[in-house]
């Protein structure tokens, strides 16, 4: 019987490296051998890895590997993956009626989710990510609307814009420049911003704000209506509600009196398919204010 | 400096075979037992059935990582109670500690997955290649007709064992049965063949060749052990001052001059470690209680009285080394370590099943939209956005009724026409939850212009969700942010 290598457990068994410092020798405890062959495996492994996948830099990108790896090849056949899986309820969603999508609970789930997508990707530059608008650019979330906030209109809004010049069916009004264009005075301008704060419940000069009804009715009240309450057919704001869109100080109404205000929206019809514009549509009159 | 030449010694040593001999006795009786015990839990637990209803597995403990569930009998785990998971992976760690601190290394002896299933394959081993002698002159034997088919069972049987292994694994994250039939039909999914093929892989290799070798090496657990044990701790020892000298009592002249230890080396043949426990103690043992029952049967043999190796604490080594009676083993156990260790390992336990209890079948969060903080309306009034995450912890749809209240101070119970609640898309102020599911629902709360909701910067408000059918009732605290943010 030959035995195997004798173990060496005392410590004074120990054989050394043959190393020695000062008196201080170095035990050897020897590695075990199949310890040695997994650093060689490794080395293979990385020999064959280095050949199959990209890996070697060369002076213009770098070996592509055996196997034809591409993390942007993946991508795209993930993003086709998706649009594909996504085919059957975009096709849904563009023959469905714009009423009748939050009746489908799967489809409203997924309007929603693409509207919040692209309204991210395509709207929040203006109204903001939140949907709250700032100054100039409409607060999609309350309950005002300047062109109207069923499905419906919404959905026309976002297609054809607003006072673009690209798209024919775009919403397009114009505010004459009352100020600029000399059609009224400036005291008849001060009267007419009295009586348009007074509409809305502001602080006001009671004086002036009566002088100001006859200038509103000769000259605003055509396109706001008679009693200020605006009219969605052109655009023009309702003036006797709390919201503002430029602004509701004196110096603020002033200003859109005199120079008149030309908000734009562009077309998306050129840009987002159908079915993006129906999402975003359905996404935005789901905020809270959708009527 | 002086230097001897290393080419002497190796650098790198090959594996030298263990080929523990069969013994019997009653610690090997134990570990039998125990064996039988964990391989049938491991293998049996997955085909329980537990039945849910209709909308929910039935199988007792399934870990749905698809739906993110975990499953035990009548407890279900969701993704946001994984401090149930986390409180019983430390009640395990603590027990590890409570286990060594007491009695050693007995998780590597007796329960360890590598020693039961190294167990296993010795099983197997000394069946078909016969006991130590044996397999010793098998390995040494060159290759032969006798020796590759002996070699090809032994092989097989290995791998069946590991298939089987790795086959049971993968029954715990998805329907055992569902599974079994399309893994027998090539349909199941290509994760439960590699996992089976990796876990088939590991168990062939970990209990066929690496065996003593991944708890000297790859284990980090003897290493971690030492900082549990002190000279209370029951572990595995010689008794080498009753041993000692040690000889072959009948041949030696002057056999009075000698111990009791025989030097038989039954002790050593048995241990799947390949040591001597006469060294004392040592990185290798795993307190396997082996050599205890080895030595034990030869002791009857010659005569002796058991116990030259038994289990002991160190502490008592000077007392038995004096003549006098040991401490008794409870006085040893029951320790202010031990009991501190079980004081911390059942107060987490407690904790956690007093929790399980009390935890509600439903829940809500509510987080206000702050982007924007609030929302002016058209007649003045301040309207606030919040998303309520409803989850329906119950195999029933579940109807909940929402509702908000001020904070400490001001009930808006008694004003319901200051405050207007409101949930995106219902009719009323009511929902339905499908069973086990979750559902996020969107709340406009408006509060008139003047009020002081609305003219207030900041207001403490509490929204109650109360389960129509039943009488539980939560409430969870927000704030509406008034026309001052």
């Amino acid at each position: 019987m030959s035995k195997a290598p004798a173990k060496t457990t005392k410590p004074g068994d120990v054989s050394t490296t043959g190393h020695e410092w000062d008196g201080i020798q170095e035990f050897n405890n020897p590695l075990p051998r199949w310890w040695l062959w997994t650093f060689y495996i490794c080395i293979v492994w990385a020999i064959g890895y280095s050949i199959a996948y990209p890996a070697w830099p060369l002076i213009k990108g770098a070996t592509p590997g055996l196997l034809g790896a591409s993390t942007r090849a993946d991508v795209e056949a993930e993003i086709k993956r998706f649009a594909d899986a996504n085919g059957p309820i975009e096709a849904k969603l563009v023959a469905t009626d714009l009423t009748a999508i939050s009746a489908d609970k799967d489809l409203a789930s997924f309007a929603g989710n693409a509207g919040k997508a692209v309204f991210a990707t395509w709207c929040s530059q203006c109204h903001g990510l939140g949907a709250n608008g700032a100054v100039g650019y409409p607060n999609l979330l309350d309950n005002d609307w300047l062109w109207g906030g069923d499905i419906e209109a919404i959905y026309t809004t976002v297609m054809h814009g607003v006072r673009n010049t690209e798209d024919l069916d775009a919403r397009y009004s114009e505010m004459p420049r009352f100020g600029t264009d000399g059609l009224l005075e400036e005291a008849q301008i001060g009267e007419v911003v009295q009586y348009v704060r007074q509409l809305s419940g502001e602080s006001h000069d009671g004086t002036k704000a009566e002088a100001g009804a006859v200038v509103f009715a000769d000259n605003c009240a055509a396109c706001h209506g008679d009693d200020g309450t605006g009219n969605r057919d052109l655009g023009a704001p309702n003036l006797t509600d709390a919201i503002w869109l430029y602004g509701g100080s004196e110096a603020a109404l002033t200003q859109t009196v005199a120079n008149a205000r030309f908000g734009v929206m562009p077309s998306w019809a050129p840009r987002l398919s159908e079915a993006e514009v129906r999402a975003v549509a359905f996404y935005v009159h789901s905020l809270g204010g959708g009527e | 400096m002086s230097q001897t030449d290393p080419s002497e010694t190796p650098l790198y040593s090959a594996r030298a075979p263990v080929f523990p001999r069969r013994v019997s006795g009653s610690f090997r009786r134990l570990k039998w037992w125990l064996m039988g015990m964990m391989l049938g839990i491991y293998y049996i637990t997955p085909w329980i059935r537990w039945d849910r209803g209709p909308t929910l597995p039935d199988q007792a403990v399934l870990l749905d990582l698809g739906n993110r569930r975990f499953f035990f009998f009548m407890i279900e785990i969701w993704p946001h109670e994984f401090y149930f998971v986390a409180g019983l992976l430390i009640m395990a760690g603590l027990g590890l500690f409570l286990f060594t601190s007491a009695l050693g290394r007995v998780w590597c002896g007796y329960a360890c997955p590598q020693t039961v299933w190294t167990d296993l394959y010795l099983l197997v081993e000394r069946w078909i290649d016969g006991d130590r002698n044996a397999q010793l002159r098998l390995w040494q034997q060159k290759w032969n007709l006798r020796k590759i088919s002996l070699r090809a069972a032994k092989w097989s049987i290995w791998l069946l064992i590991g298939a089987g292994t790795g086959g049971a694994w993968v029954f715990y994250y998805t329907d055992a049965p569902t599974l079994f039939s399309d893994l027998l039909h090539g349909t199941a999914h290509p994760a439960a063949y590699l996992w089976i093929a990796i876990l088939t892989t590991t168990t062939f290799i970990f209990g066929g060749f690496m065996r003593e070798q991944i708890c000297i090496y790859a284990c980090p657990w003897p290493r971690i052990q030492a900082a549990m044990m002190d000279e209370d701790t029951i572990t595995i020892a010689y008794r080498e001052w009753r041993g000692e000298p040690r000889g072959k009592h009948r041949k030696a002249e002057g056999a009075s001059e000698l111990g009791d230890c025989i030097d038989c080396m039954a002790c050593v043949n048995v241990c799947p470690m390949g040591i001597d426990i006469r060294d004392g103690q040592q990185l290798e043992c795993i307190t396997c209680g082996l050599c205890i029952d080895a030595c034990d049967t030869m002791m009857d043999k010659v005569g002796k009285p058991r116990g030259l190796i038994g289990y002991m604490a160190l502490k008592d080594e000077p007392i038995e080394r004096a003549g006098a009676k040991p401490q008794q083993v409870w006085k040893h156990i029951f320790r202010p370590r031990t009991m501190m260790y079980f004081t911390l390992w059942s107060a987490i336990g407690i904790t956690l099943i007093v929790m399980l209890f009390l935890r509600s079948p439903f829940e809500f969060n509510v987080t206000p939209v702050r982007n924007p903080m609030y929302v002016l309306l058209s007649d003045g009034s301040i309207r606030n956005t919040y998303e309520v995450r409803l989850r329906n912890m119950q195999p029933k749809a579940t109807t909940l009724e929402i509702t908000m209240t001020g904070g400490e101070e001001h009930d808006f119970a008694e004003h319901p026409e200051d405050v207007e609640l409101v949930l995106e898309g219902q009719e009323t102020n009511v929902v339905t939850v499908a069973p086990d599911e979750t559902l996020t629902q969107r709340i406009y709360v408006t509060a008139p212009r003047g009020s002081d909701l609305a003219d207030e910067r900041r207001t403490d408000v509490r929204f109650w969700l109360r389960d129509v059918d039943g009488t539980d009732r939560i409430s969870v605290d927000s704030v509406f942010n008034g026309k001052d943010n």
